[in-house]
C-alpha cells in the first residue's frame, strides 16, 4: 500500500473515531429523553444509521456488480463482495436492535410489517450471495455468480417492499415519529448517520483491499506454481 | 423484410432448444412425474400439518397450494440445467452458434411449460381435496403469471446452481427469497378467487406479478450470458 492510501486510511480512522465518540456523547448525554417513548427510544440513534448503512452497502454491491461484469476489474469485484459482507453484518444488527426496541415500544418482538419483512428478505438474499460465492467451484466463477445475485437481488428490494406493504397494511411508523423530531434529536441522528457511514467506508476499504490481495496471491500462485 | 427474417430466426432457434427439451421430457417424463408426485405429497403433508378442515379451508388452502407449487418448482428447476451436465451436454449447448439469451429463452420455455403442466394437473386435485369449485378461470390466470415468474428466476438460478458445490441446496437458497413477492401475490390473489370476491380485489396482486415477470424476464435475459460464460 502506498503512502497516499495509508494517509487516507489514517484520516478516515481518526475521523471515524472522533465521530463515534461524538455520537456516543450525543446519544447518552446531550439528547433529552423522549417524553412518550422513554429511555428505550435512544436505540433509535443506533438502529436507523445501521439500517441506512445496510441499504447503502447493498446499493454499492449492486453498482460494483454491474461495473465488474462490464469491465472485469478484480478490485471492483472485491468492493462488491466486501460491501455485501458488511451489508449482511449491518442487516443482522438491524434485525437484532429492531426487536430489542419493538418489545418495550410495541409489546412484541416482531411484526410482519413491510420494513421488517423487507429487511429479513434482504438479509436472506445477501446470505445467499455470500453462500454462492463460497460454494462456487472456482473463485472467478464465484465473482460472476456473486455479481449476478448482487444485481438480481437488489432489483427485488422495491418489489418485495411493495408486495409486503400491501400484504400487511398496518404501519407502526407513526409511533416512532409522533410529534416529529426536535432539533437536538435530529442533530444527534445526523451525527450518528455520518459516523456509521464513515465506519462503513473504512471497513469496506480495508476488506476490499484484503480481498484484492487474496485474489492477487491466488493469481500469482496459479502462474508460478502450476 | 430483413428484420422480419432475423426475428423469425431467433424464434426458430428458441423453439429448437425448447423442442429438444420437450422431446427428452416426452421420452423420460422425468420432470413432470417427479415434480407432480412431490407437489402432491407436499399438499397432503401440509393438510395434515395445518389440520385442514372445511371451516379452515379459506384460511389455509391458498397457502397450501402455493407451498406445493413453490417447493415442486424448486425441485423441477434444479433438473433444468442439471440434466445438461450429463454427457457434457451443456458444452454442446454452449457451442450452438446462437446468442446466450436464446439459450436462456429456450430453457425458460421448457421449464415454464413443464411447471404449467404440473400446475394444471395438481390444481384440480387440490380443488377437489378441499371441496372447492373445479372451474376457476381466474385461478388459471394467477397460475400462468406466477409460474412465469418462478420459471424466469428458477431457470437463471438453475444455471448458477449447477456449477456450485452442494447444488441441490444452492438453488432453493437463491430462489426462495427472490420470489417472495410472487408467493405473496399468488397466495393473496388465490384467496380472493376462492372467496369469490370481485375482479378488482385481486387486480393489485395481478399487477405485482406482471411487473415481477417483466422485470425478471428482462434482467435474466441480460445477465444470463455472464452465468454461462466459459
Amino acid at each position: 500500500m502506498n503512502g497516499g492510501k495509508r494517509l487516507r486510511d489514517s484520516i478516515l480512522f481518526g475521523l471515524g473515531l472522533a465521530l463515534m465518540m461524538a455520537a456516543l456523547y450525543m446519544v447518552f448525554i446531550y439528547v433529552p429523553t423522549e417524553k412518550n417513548a422513554g429511555i428505550v427510544q435512544r436505540i433509535f440513534y443506533f438502529h436507523v444509521p445501521v439500517a441506512w448503512v445496510a441499504f447503502l452497502a447493498f446499493f454499492i454491491t449492486f453498482i460494483f456488480s454491474i461495473l465488474y461484469l462490464w469491465k472485469r476489474v478484480t478490485k471492483w469485484d472485491a468492493i462488491a463482495h466486501a460491501s455485501a459482507e458488511i451489508g449482511v453484518l449491518f442487516t443482522t444488527l438491524v434485525l437484532i436492535t429492531g426487536p430489542i426496541w419493538a418489545k418495550p415500544a410495541w409489546g412484541i418482538w416482531w411484526t410482519w410489517d413491510a420494513r421488517l419483512t423487507t429487511s429479513l428478505v434482504l438479509w436472506l438474499i445477501y446470505v445467499a450471495y455470500l453462500l454462492v460465492r463460497s460454494f462456487a467451484t472456482e473463485s472467478a466463477r464465484g465473482a460472476r455468480y456473486g455479481a449476478v445475485v448482487g444485481i438480481v437481488g437488489f432489483i427485488d428490494v422495491p418489489v418485495v417492499f411493495i408486495a409486503v406493504s400491501l400484504w400487511r397494511t398496518q404501519h407502526p411508523t407513526a409511533i416512532i415519529f409522533e410529534g416529529g423530531l426536535t432539533t437536538p434529536m435530529l442533530m444527534t441522528l445526523v451525527v450518528c448517520v455520518v459516523a456509521f457511514t464513515v465506519l462503513y467506508v473504512l471497513l469496506t476499504i480495508q476488506s476490499a483491499n484484503l480481498k484484492a490481495m487474496q485474489a492477487n496471491i491466488e493469481r500469482l500462485r496459479n502462474i508460478y506454481l502450476e | 423484410m430483413h428484420g422480419d427474417r432475423q426475428v423469425n430466426k431467433v424464434f426458430t432457434r428458441i423453439f429448437a432448444i425448447f423442442w429438444k427439451d420437450v422431446l427428452t421430457e416426452l421420452r423420460t417424463k422425468e420432470f413432470v412425474v417427479s415434480v407432480l408426485v412431490f407437489a402432491l405429497l407436499v399438499l397432503v403433508i401440509f393438510s395434515f400439518a395445518f389440520g385442514a378442515r372445511t371451516e379452515t379451508t379459506e384460511l389455509v388452502a391458498p397457502g397450501i397450494l402455493w407451498v406445493a407449487l413453490t417447493f415442486g418448482g424448486v425441485l423441477g428447476f434444479n433438473r433444468i440445467f442439471a440434466v445438461e451436465k450429463e454427457n457434457s451436454r451443456l458444452e454442446g449447448l454452449m457451442l450452438c452458434p446462437v446468442d446466450r439469451a436464446v439459450i436462456y429463452w429456450g430453457k425458460l420455455a421448457g421449464s415454464f411449460t413443464f411447471m404449467l403442466v404440473v400446475a394444471v394437473v395438481l390444481t384440480p386435485i387440490f380443488l377437489a381435496l378441499f371441496n372447492l369449485p373445479l372451474f376457476l378461470p381466474r385461478l388459471a390466470l394467477i397460475i400462468v403469471l406466477a409460474t412465469l415468474g418462478f420459471a424466469a428466476v428458477g431457470t437463471l438460478f438453475s444455471a448458477v446452481a449447477i456449477n456450485t458445490r452442494a447444488r441441490d441446496i444452492m438453488l432453493p437458497i437463491l430462489f426462495l427469497p427472490v420470489v417472495v413477492p410472487v408467493i405473496v401475490a399468488a397466495v393473496k390473489a388465490t384467496a380472493s378467487v376462492l372467496a369469490d370476491k370481485p375482479w378488482s380485489d385481486m387486480l393489485t396482486w395481478l399487477q405485482i406479478m406482471i411487473a415481477f415477470d417483466i422485470i425478471y424476464l428482462v434482467v435474466a435475459t441480460l445477465v444470463f450470458e455472464f452465468v454461462v460464460e466459459e
